[in-house]
């Protein structure tokens, strides 16, 4: 646990102190990366430690992002207004969601999770007055806090994004080292032996869930304004299932690892792009790779996963 | 909103339902028998029709092009249960993101070798136009739609009823560890279910290609519709499949037409209100 908190100290120091010697294009695909990192753990939460795997959580983080993108282009919201209200509504869907979702165990669980990020990207690809549908929100302005540096600036949004990972990190390893997360991973081990212990076996799942649809909305939040634009393909299946391999390639139940998994499949992703436009196809294979050659995660391979 | 309104709705609903139940049938059975989410059963869909269409394009018959998407994609379908999903039995997530990446590759090489335009398969003359009776007129080819469907299924019930391998399906879908004990091959019939579910979402493909056109990004569409068909239904259950593509067909197509914007939620919350009710969907007995 506190090598895990060194380790984690360690990287992030380690990008803060490089990051104003990278050129422009890698630090924004760093921060591209950072931002995934956060729905990556958020999605570890669910899937590592409590045993539920989402195949919706891009609903949380798109509801997050689409708020914001609302908010910002339409009225005008400052950050503040904007944050919390991307927080509340991811919040408030997962809550909702979160009572059908929980009922189902197992594979139900899996495509109860995937019709219900349905509903979400149906609205957002159908409810054009709200949406623009299929074209997406653009011209999301970068948040103003009155600081020196404006947050156009690469290096800038690089730290305000940085830290809002490490507050998504320091918040997440301190809740699965509580009682609370430690009964989390009771559930995920036996649920039956959790419920005879006297466990709340609902309310922890229950609030798994909406949790780690908070923190995924609050990475939706940075997402729109890193990227300025915001479309139904932030909350399609694909989003996704791709946060799930995120997690799955770095080691499920180990924050770090899908933080890391994270990391190299968006870039993997920015740079393989650019030279072949056969991209979905390495990812195909990516994914295939990952679960015949690593089912454990990089981390889980090494030793330090779940036991 | 006149009763011509409700019967023209209702039969297009119908219709879309039966194509549904081509796609459905087999992820429900695929499902039932080896526990496998399979997101690459859009994929098959799709591929179906882009068979189809290359085979009309070269012989100029649709029945051929039946034909040939479902062997094609049947063999896929063989290919990826025996060499990939077999060594992941029991790993929910490990098949999830298996599927996924097939479904990627199929999506990229669609795109590689079709290119992105979309197209339409050429129905046969004999299936073009309208059928009247009365003040009504219905579409020739949505007719057809719902009898393929309708005979499929009812093939479909008769070798899982009265055969002897419907019966050993059956026992894999109640229980896979029972059904191996009292001596059924369930790897074997995995496999064939797997590639007759293939083979399913593949023949609805092309004929689907007659009708909704065949497009990138086809296989995504259709997905969610054979999940909520199968969520609603009831895991590995045939009536589960026809009622739940029914249904389904139905919500879509008022949803659409009387809610535009709201027309996937038409769709949804039906669903969750019934796995509210019933976890298990309307069929599902585990």
């Amino acid at each position: 646990m506190k090598r895990r908190v060194l380790y984690g100290g360690l990287a992030a120091g380690l990008m803060a102190v490089m990051a104003p010697f990278l050129p422009a294009y890698p630090l924004t695909v760093l921060t591209q990366a950072l931002i995934a990192a956060m729905l990556a753990m958020s999605l570890d939460l669910l899937l590592g430690y409590t045993g539920l795997p989402s195949l919706g959580h891009a609903a949380y983080f798109g509801v997050g992002a689409y708020a914001v993108a609302i908010l910002a282009t339409e009225r005008q919201v400052g950050f503040a207004g904007c944050l919390v209200a991307g927080i509340v509504v991811a919040t408030v869907a997962a809550a909702l969601f979160g009572v059908l979702a929980i009922r189902a165990t197992g594979t139900y669980f899996l495509m109860i999770t995937l019709a219900l990020g349905m509903v979400v990207w149906g609205l957002a690809f159908r409810w054009v007055s709200l949406t623009k549908g299929d074209n997406g929100i653009s011209g999301v302005p970068r948040p103003d806090l009155s600081l020196t540096w404006s947050l156009w600036g690469a290096l800038p949004f690089f730290y305000f994004t940085l830290l809002g990972a490490l507050i998504v990190w320091v918040f997440l390893t301190t809740l699965v080292a509580s009682p609370f997360g430690l009964g989390l991973e009771g559930i995920r081990e036996s649920e039956s032996r959790m419920r005879a212990l006297g466990y709340n076996v609902w309310l922890h799942k229950y609030l798994a869930f909406v949790i780690s649809g908070t923190v995924a909305g609050f990475a939706g939040v940075f997402w729109a304004y890193y990227n300025g634009f915001v479309s139904p393909v932030d909350v399609q299946l694909v989003t996704s299932v791709e946060a799930l391999l995120m997690v799955a390639l770095g080691g499920p139940g180990t924050l770090v690892g899908p933080a890391v998994g994270a990391v190299i499949i968006v870039f993997l992703k920015n740079f393989v792009s650019v030279y072949t436009k056969r991209w979905l196809l390495i990812l195909g294979a990516v994914y295939i790779g990952a679960i015949l050659f690593a089912p454990r995660g990089l981390f889980g391979a090494l030793g330090r996963g779940r036991r | 909103m006149s009763g011509e309104f409700w019967i023209a709705q209702s039969f297009n609903g119908i219709s879309y339902g039966a194509l549904l139940f081509l796609l459905a049938s087999g992820l429900s059975l695929i499902f039932g028998v080896m526990r496998i989410v399979n997101l690459a059963h859009g994929s098959y869909f799709m591929l179906g029709g882009y068979i189809g269409l290359s085979v009309v394009w070269r012989t100029g018959s649709f029945a051929t092009a039946l034909v040939a998407g479902a062997v094609g994609v049947g063999l896929i379908g063989l290919g990826m249960e025996r060499l990939f999903l077999r060594r992941l039995s029991g790993q929910t997530l490990g098949q999830v993101l298996m599927t996924i990446g097939f479904a990627l590759i199929f999506q990229d090489l669609a795109l590689l070798i079709w290119g992105g335009d979309p197209y339409t398969i050429p129905a046969p003359a004999l299936l073009q136009g309208v059928v009247r009776t009365g003040t009504f007129s219905f579409p020739t080819y949505r007719i057809f739609i719902v009898l393929v469907a309708f005979v499929i299924g009812i093939l479909l019930w008769l070798a899982l009823e009265w055969t002897r391998a419907g019966a050993m399906i059956r026992a894999a879908v109640d229980d896979a560890e029972m059904a191996r004990g009292v001596g059924v091959n369930v790897p074997v019939i995995s496999l064939a279910v797997f590639a007759l579910g293939a083979c399913l979402a593949a023949l609805g493909g092309v004929i689907g290609g007659a009708f909704l056109g065949v497009y990138p990004g086809a296989d995504f569409e259709v997905l969610p519709y054979a999940f909520v068909v199968v969520i609603v239904g009831g895991l590995g259950s045939l009536p589960g499949a026809m009622v739940g593509s029914l249904l389904v067909g139905l919500l879509d197509n008022f949803g659409k037409a009387l809610f535009p914007e709201l027309s996937y939620f038409t769709l949804f919350a039906p669903m969750a209100l019934i796995l509210a009710l019933r976890p298990t969907g309307l069929f599902g007995r585990v």
